[in-house]
């Protein structure tokens, strides 16, 4: 790693919905600048994770240290790009709208987005490639085309952090060509990404840092080293092979 | 009284001024306010409200003793919250879900509120007639001091929703995210809860507790099929609100014997009927136009290329062909191949066809890769 | 007891059970505000059948009636199915409009109408027993009794006859189709049955307090058992329950029947809401205190066994580490330690072989997903007994 200061440290996270677990006593130490999936079955807990980290859902013991700080005081410091099929896609509004909201919790309550947030607002839809859309209402994008908005308006935030909740999801090929690109050029220029990533095959070639999680961390670090049938198997459960390209 | 003598009496009776802008302004806050709940998907939860408001009214007739609107509103507002909290604790510590709770707490405490009307018609002195206006609304009994109050709170409610604008519309589409950038959503969900009982008690005496609900919703469910902006939504939300509300009194003053929740209630399910056929993009009647042209369309298509193809094998593109070998699965009617000729894509002689430059240019057009995605 | 009060009693305990059938479904479908919005649509389907038959308990306006109720349905979704609006707001948009109309046709035909709006709101029990079907000189008791009571012989002979197939496709949809039930024949049976039994029950308790009939039985006995079978019979006896004392309670107060028999019902569930001994609010706060204490010793075992480093297991620093702000830390140590989990030397906490073993096997539960397994492992164990 370029330098060893850590983005992200956690210690004994425990997270429970209705007092029934679902994180287990998580210890994580994530570098800066690395671009990290988090893979595991089915309720694993990964996106509870993420929403744990942003404050989302409280925990019920341990901490979580941005930077060195809480995440309340790092707020401007980190992006969340949730799972597209937590919002509703019919709702009355454009894509330049949704990525303009990245720009709301830069301004804090009432002050109103003026040409300054526009214009970073029309440039992050320049990189996804949808500025030909910026006026189209969100419901009459394809999956991927919503996908590529959801990003940009992470990208407004201008965060050294960015969380992606199964970002590539019901996507097309060549928008998750597309945004592993992006998330590529942002780990290069020094950010820090952490993507709850379901297609186990891409692993090696997108990323670099891996986190196995199945209610306890199985294990977490550069996806060379530890993206190996052992760790498969133990996040999986059975016995679990996949073909790793050198 | 007809409707026609009703409106030309608008601006020369002072009652019938009172009682016209007070339902206006109730239409207009109510479909203002409405557009939130539809788009939270609290839809129901304005009737559970409502409903649950006629406990209060009841309640505080008999404490007070009087009928003055201000009181029993008071005891509405008190017991429609009382409500509401009731079902956000069912749902949140039981595992009985939303719409059960939602039922429950609707049926019971209206089923209370009515076992409480109907024990104070009993009673041997009061003077309780009127009470059960609050069931299906009486807007004549609108005072002026009624109306100021629902400017009142339109205006506040105006106030809060510019102020906050951005935070709600943010809160509305996508809450998790709203957290995280640091907005607190809890108050934002207090307050435009709190928003829409208070609309909802407003319009009791207009409306009635068992109709309310479709107050909030019917402007707010047509003004969705016209836009595709938030604030043009809940603007026309509120037009739409205003006008049920004068017409629907206007109506059932020129009847006897009507009240006004069910003519203003049947007044906003027109209009909601007509954005959900008429309204353009949206409508019903524009998706099947846009059906059909598409199909159309696709049939031009698929005949063009069936051509294209029968034409690569020759060397001449322009080799005439029997009009024999197309059928229609291929998308071949008569038709369409008049609408080809049309576009100059084939020429007709006698029953034999041929494609034209322009036609196979077109034809190879639909074999290039889609552009409208771009890649990066 | 006059038998005119007998006779108000017993329709009001057979509305009471048929109503709870068909609820109980809903309930659990998470169908509930279906019976709503039934029960409000069908008043045109009654006014008009009303002026064709001018009979309310006629066997044709019942079904006129119950018709409109499954055609409401079959309207909420299809504008569910234009997509122009949510589920809920198309609910919520149907039956207003419907009511309304009935409403407005009542009203407009005040004169010749025997249909008043209070007869919609609350029901006519009290007039119930002036209405008998005479077959020649013979009186066979109140119309309504027979109408209610046929409903209820209906629903409960279906109920007996397709108790598998309901059970299942309530709880398991994906198996019920696979073994060749038709989830939409079930639907819409169920749509049938409930439109019937709130007509026929309308007559009796009104629009409004029929959705209280159906729903506060089902959702009352769903906190108190976990078998449908015994969900089943508790509404069941909810219902014969709020009917009587509800009758006495209007009798006293001289007010309507039908508010006071829902006034009942809510009373009932609230007791049951408070003090359900599982799904109770008292419970469930003795409960939540009892499972946060468990969830934290839990944790703080599984620290102990995840941390070799001695620093991490120091007495003192435990409150650093796993930052309990909410859990007070002495309670949760001298719980681990009087449950033999845990050993203490020189202020450095470990685990005992009981406590190794317990983790471990706890562990095993917790990633293979089951919560419920933990109450297994605490019996295995005998832990929380002190």
């Amino acid at each position: 790693m370029r330098n060893e200061k850590l983005a992200i440290k956690i210690d004994d996270l425990t997270v429970a919905y209705d007092y029934k677990p679902v994180l287990w006593d998580i210890d994580l130490k994530i570098p800066e600048g690395v671009l990290m999936a988090i893979v595991g079955p089915n309720g694993a807990g990964k996106s509870t994770l993420i929403k744990a980290i942003l404050g989302i859902i409280k925990p019920i013991a341990g901490s979580v240290k941005i930077f060195g700080k809480p995440y309340k005081a790092q707020r401007a410091k980190v992006a969340y790009v949730p799972q597209k099929g937590t919002v509703d896609w019919d709702f009355p509004t454009t894509a330049l709208d949704v990525v303009m909201m990245g720009t709301y919790g830069s301004l804090g309550w009432i002050k109103r987005p003026g040409q300054a947030q526009r214009k970073s607002a029309l440039e992050a839809l320049e990189k996804v490639g949808m500025l030909a859309f910026k006026n189209r209402q969100i419901s009459q994008l394809s999956g991927g085309q919503q996908q590529r908005i959801f990003l940009a308006r992470a990208l407004v935030q201008n965060a050294s952090i960015y969380f992606m909740d199964e970002p590539f999801q019901g996507v097309d090929a060549t928008t998750e060509r597309a945004i592993i690109k992006i998330l590529k050029e942002l780990r290069d220029a020094g950010k820090t990404l952490i993507v709850v990533h379901h297609d186990l095959q891409t692993v090696p070639e997108y990323f670099n840092w891996v986190t196995f999680l199945n209610v306890k961390r199985i294990a977490s670090g550069p996806v060379k080293d530890i993206f190996n049938d052992d760790n498969l198997t133990k996040t999986y459960g059975i016995n679990y092979k996949v073909a790793i390209n050198p | 009284m007809n409707i026609t003598e009703y409106f030309s009496l608008l601006f020369t009776d002072y009652t019938l001024g009172v009682i016209t802008l007070g339902t206006a302004v109730l239409g207009a806050v109510c479909g203002m306010l409405g557009s939130f709940s539809v788009l939270r998907r609290q839809s129901l939860l304005g009737d559970a409200i409502s409903h649950a408001a006629l406990p209060g009214i009841a309640l505080a007739f008999l404490l007070t003793g009087t009928k003055q609107t201000h009181f029993l509103l008071l005891g509405a507002l008190i017991s429609g919250l009382l409500g509401t909290f009731w079902i956000k604790s069912i749902v949140k510590k039981t595992r009985l879900k939303n719409d059960t709770a939602l039922g429950l707490i609707l049926s019971l405490f209206f089923g209370f509120g009515m076992l409480l009307l109907t024990f104070i018609q009993k009673l041997p002195n009061a003077n309780q007639a009127g009470l059960d206006k609050y069931l299906f609304g009486q807007a004549a009994t609108l005072m002026v001091q009624d109306v100021y109050v629902m400017i009142g709170v339109t205006g506040v409610s105006l106030f809060v929703l510019l102020l906050f604008w951005k935070e709600l519309k943010l809160l509305l589409f996508d809450p998790d995210y709203t957290l995280t950038l640091g907005f607190n959503t809890r108050f934002l969900d207090i307050l435009i809860t709190g928003f829409i009982v208070l609309a909802i008690v407003l319009g009791l005496q207009t409306v009635g507790v068992v109709l309310m609900s479709a107050m909030l919703l019917a402007p707010a469910a047509a003004a969705r099929q016209w836009t595709n902006r938030l604030s043009v939504m809940i603007f026309l939300a509120a037009i739409f609100g205003a006008f049920s509300g004068v017409l629907g009194t206007a109506i059932s003053a020129s009847q006897n014997n009507l009240s006004t929740g069910p003519v203003i209630v049947l007044v906003a399910a027109g209009l909601v009927l007509l954005s959900f056929v008429f309204a353009p993009q949206r409508g019903l009647l524009a998706r099947r136009v846009r059906f059909y042209r598409n199909r159309k369309e696709l049939n031009l298509r698929k005949t063009l290329s069936v051509m294209y193809h029968i034409a690569q094998n020759h060397k001449d593109i322009s080799h005439p062909h029997a009009i024999k070998i197309l059928n229609n699965f291929h998308g071949y009617t008569r038709k369409t191949l008049n609408k080809l000729e049309e576009k100059n894509w084939v020429e007709i002689r006698g029953n034999q066809w041929s494609l034209t430059a322009k036609g196979y240019q077109e034809a190879e057009n639909f074999y290039k890769p889609n552009e409208a995605i771009q890649d990066i | 007891m006059s038998n005119a009060q007998i006779e108000i009693q017993l329709i009001a305990a057979l509305a009471a059970m048929a109503c709870a059938i068909p609820g109980v479904f809903l309930v659990l479908r998470k169908m509930a505000m279906i019976s709503d919005a039934i029960s409000h649509s069908i008043l045109p389907g009654l006014v008009v059948g009303f002026f064709i038959t001018q009979d309310l308990n006629s066997p044709w306006l019942i079904l006129l009636a119950a018709v409109t109720g499954v055609l409401t349905v079959v309207l909420v979704e299809f504008i569910q199915k234009t997509r122009l609006v949510k589920e809920d707001t198309a609910i919520g948009l149907v039956f207003p409009a419907l009511f309304s109309v009935g409403v407005i046709l009542i009203a407009q035909n005040a004169n010749d109408v025997h249909l008043d709006i209070d007869a919609v709101l609350l029901g006519e029990l009290a007039f119930a027993p002036f209405d008998r079907l005479l077959v020649g000189d013979i009186d066979l008791g109140p119309k309504s009794l027979w109408v209610i009571g046929c409903i209820l012989f209906m629903s409960l002979s279906l109920l007996i006859l397709f108790f598998k197939e309901l059970k299942m496709s309530t709880f398991d949809k994906g198996l019920a189709t696979s073994l060749g039930f038709s989830p939409l024949l079930i639907h819409y049976g169920l749509m049938s049955v409930s439109s019937v039994t709130i007509v026929g029950a309308f007559d009796a308790v009104g629009a409004v307090l029929v959705v209280a009939l159906i729903i506060a039985p089902a959702a009352t006995a769903y906190l108190l058992t976990n078998s449908l079978k015994k969900m089943l019979i508790l509404s069941l006896l909810f219902g014969v329950f709020s009917a009587l004392v509800g009758y006495w309670l209007a009798h006293w107060l001289d007010a309507s029947i039908a508010g006071s028999m829902t006034s009942v019902l809510g009373i009932l569930f609230l007791l049951v809401f408070m003090f359900a001994p599982r799904q109770g609010v008292i419970s469930a706060i003795f409960k939540e205190k009892q499972q946060r204490k468990e969830v934290s010793l839990l944790i703080f075992l599984l620290h102990l066994q995840n941390h070799e480093d001695p620093l991490e297991r120091h007495i003192n620093h435990l409150q650093e580490h796993i930052n309990w702000h909410r859990i007070q830390a002495k309670t949760v140590v001298d719980l681990a330690k009087k449950n033999n989990l845990i050993e203490i030397e020189n202020q450095v906490i470990n685990l005992s072989d009981k406590g190794l073993q317990f983790t471990e096997e706890a562990l095993k539960y917790i990633t293979t997903n089951k919560p419920t397994a933990i109450e297994d492992l605490k019996n295995k164990f005998f832990l929380f007994r002190g």
